[in-house]
């Protein structure tokens, strides 16, 4: 029976260390900027959101298909969480895992959000979600929900 | 046929600037919404006021909740200087549950607005406006019978924490007023909930 225990504590100690830790990078504005204007010959797709934004979780999904159909094609989609920095553990990292987002999320944790909304586009009012798509020079800026087409068009216009 | 050119042309200007909703200067048009306490509130019903700070808010929005607080203070601080707070939410119930005129009720009653927290049912009033989120704030100051858009956007610069605030956007703006300046900066901006509409 003994034997049983510690065979399960091994299982329990391997399986924690067997699955990868979720790590987050969380900055604030003047750490985030150069995300906006990389000029590396992708195509950049930065997605304002957060956790209890109901239309922003409804769009994730086309977020997600497509950073794994066009990944391999030069477009990189970054999802910008605003939620609370409090909620990142308790909150954020278990939304990612049930909903194994695979595309890269970074916590934007600046509430000055009058300093840098316009920093990220001047048509930008505030409201949420909001996308940015852009190559190098060339963006575009959509505030609302977008579909997968709706999202395809903004990129395949720079690709 | 020019003219159908030029008519249609202007049409789309114009439906461009009414969709675009009040810049500082406008006149902001009166109206009549219901209230949580079963009685319609409009602007005219302020005859004494120096001004109205209008803001867009809801029950369900965690922007929204984290100002609830700050909105009573600023309209216990105000009201009695001639700057009472009206608060409207703009959003369609069927969207967001939470934003129900019943829920709106349940929240003022907890929460202990001091203020009219109305409801833009047929979500007519916040397009005027141009208001895209919550909180989206309005302060309008009065001049002769009408009220004019003064100041708009957030109301500080800190949602988060309210002891974190080095900017009072909103109560530098009435304070402007009270000294017969314009407001600076008279427009700011904030993260907010967009606001929830049906799909057209």
């Amino acid at each position: 029976m003994k034997i049983y225990y510690k065979l399960l504590i091994i299982l329990f100690l391997f399986s924690f260390s067997a699955s990868p830790k979720l790590e987050i990078k969380i900055l604030n504005f003047d750490q985030f900027k150069s995300y906006l204007h990389k000029d590396d010959g992708q195509v950049y797709v930065i997605n304002f959101w957060a956790t209890w934004c109901k239309p922003c979780v409804e769009e994730l999904p086309a977020f997600e298909k497509l950073n794994a159909e066009y990944r391999q094609n030069g477009v990189k989609v970054i999802l910008v969480s605003l939620d609370e920095i409090e909620l990142v553990e308790t909150k954020l990292k278990s939304f990612i895992s049930k909903k194994g987002l695979k595309s890269e999320v970074i916590l934007l944790d600046d509430p000055d959000f009058n300093s840098w909304i316009n920093q990220v586009n001047l048509k930008w009012t505030g409201a949420i979600p909001a996308t940015l798509v852009y190559k190098g020079k060339n963006s575009s800026f959509h505030e609302g929900s977008l579909d997968y087409k709706q999202l395809l068009k903004m990129v395949k216009s720079k690709l | 046929m020019k003219t159908l050119i030029l008519s249609i042309f202007l049409l789309a200007i114009f439906s461009n600037v009414q969709s675009q909703g009040y810049s500082i200067g406008d006149r902001a048009e009166d109206f009549k919404l219901l209230n949580i306490d079963g009685n319609h509130v409009s602007m005219s019903d302020y005859p004494e006021a120096k001004g109205i700070i209008v803001i867009f808010t809801c029950n369900h929005c965690p922007y929204a909740k984290k100002y609830e607080q700050r909105i009573i203070d600023l309209d216990k601080k105000y009201k009695s200087q001639g700057y009472p707070v009206i608060a409207i939410n703009p959003n369609d119930p069927k969207v967001v549950a939470a934003d129900s005129y019943d829920k709106m009720k349940e929240r003022a009653r907890e929460k202990g607005f001091t203020f009219p927290y109305l409801f833009d049912a047929k979500q007519k009033v916040y397009p005027v406006y141009g208001a895209k989120k919550t909180p989206h704030v309005y302060l309008l100051k009065k001049s002769g019978n009408d009220f004019h858009v003064a100041y708009i956007g957030a109301i500080d610069n800190n949602y988060s924490d309210a002891d974190k605030v080095t900017e009072k956007y909103l109560e530098n703006a009435i304070e402007a007023l009270q000294e017969n300046k314009n407001p600076d900066p008279a427009v700011t901006k904030a993260i907010g909930c967009s606001i929830k509409t049906r799909k057209k």
